[in-house]
């Protein structure tokens, strides 16, 4: 599962170089394509083989928090024994993407997002409802970071 | 007429939650899903991207099957009035992948600022957290980093309704 060792120069570019600067064209797979020096065929068959091996997630808009919906970051202090339950219990709302174990007293970490606040709200009082525990609500306020990707090999 | 637009704009959108699709005209695909054309699908990304909506298109990465399997989230106590000036700057370090301002609750929780750091492993993460720190003054700081441990759940974010989105092509 290493990187290095699966994934060659092509795909390492094309996961790399089209992060912020994918081509809006009707084609868009043969503008990539020209920018690595490969062929349309070729890009969207290695993107579906990256796809299918769990490396690229998709390729598509990053939306800005919020603007389409609402969204908050919650977090839950679940007793040891029941944080698998507890988990997986939150991780059945199709509202909660991601849903991370933490080194924490707070040891449940999830983010909801739903068409609106009252959406929200009515998740995490749900789960509250659900798990006798209570959930702390921690909306963002104000974000900093221009999203540019994620570098993997360019520094 | 704006409604309509509107309404458009949202079918776009929500088409495209799940990706682009992986062949040669990708935006007719989404054009033909929504009753509109490949133009009018290409203007609205590009719109979209320009309003904000979008911060970026392109390709998104898991980065944890990149072997980038740990993550820590850095919590700071900053002053109210400080703690806009220290965001800017810490947003600019590479290292960090996001930087928000979220409420405290105190008792419990007194922090208001996270941020996000990736690396390959535990070690990694703490060296570039305790690098941060250094070189920004920070580690006088009320701060504290948790580590992920379980990753129990991890897609794109889903703003439709849930009829819609179960069948939305997301990554599970």
């Amino acid at each position: 599962m290493e990187s290095g060792a699966v994934l060659d120069t092509l795909d390492r570019r094309l996961l790399d170089d089209f992060q912020q600067d994918f081509p809006l064209c009707p084609r868009p797979y043969a503008a990539m394509a020209e920018r690595v020096d490969s062929d349309e065929e070729t890009v969207i068959t290695r993107l579906a083989s990256l796809e299918e091996r769990g490396y690229l997630s998709r390729v598509g808009p990053v939306f800005r928090p919020g603007a389409l919906g609402a969204s908050t970051l919650a977090a839950m202090a679940v007793p040891a024994d029941r944080l698998q339950a507890v988990a997986d219990l939150v991780s059945g709302y199709v509202e909660v993407n991601h849903n991370y174990e933490r080194e924490h007293e707070f040891n449940l970490w999830f983010v909801v997002t739903a068409r609106d606040q009252e959406a929200v709200d009515g998740v995490l009082e749900d789960i509250r409802r659900r798990t006798g525990i209570a959930v702390m609500d921690l909306p963002l306020l104000e974000e900093f970071h221009i999203d540019l990707g994620f570098p993997l090999w360019r520094t | 007429m704006a409604n309509m637009t509107h309404t458009m704009t949202g079918a776009i959108i929500e088409a495209m939650q799940g990706g682009l699709p992986l062949t040669s005209r990708p935006f007719v695909q989404i054009a033909e899903r929504v009753g509109t054309d490949e133009q009018t699908v290409i203007e609205t990304v590009r719109e979209l991207r320009t309003a904000g909506t979008i911060k970026r298109f392109g390709v998104v990465v898991r980065h944890h099957e990149l072997g980038y399997r740990a993550n820590g989230m850095l919590v700071m106590d900053l002053p109210d009035e400080s703690v806009e000036t220290i965001a800017e700057r810490l947003a600019e370090d590479p290292a960090v992948t996001l930087c928000y301002r979220r409420p405290r609750r105190p008792p419990a929780w007194p922090y208001n600022l996270f941020c996000m750091i990736h690396g390959r492993d535990r070690v990694g993460v703490q060296r570039k957290v305790d690098a941060l720190l250094i070189a920004n003054d920070l580690q006088d700081r009320e701060s504290c980093v948790l580590f992920s441990r379980k990753r129990f759940k991890q897609r794109g974010a889903i703003y439709v309704s849930s009829d819609t989105a179960a069948e939305a092509n997301i990554d599970g």
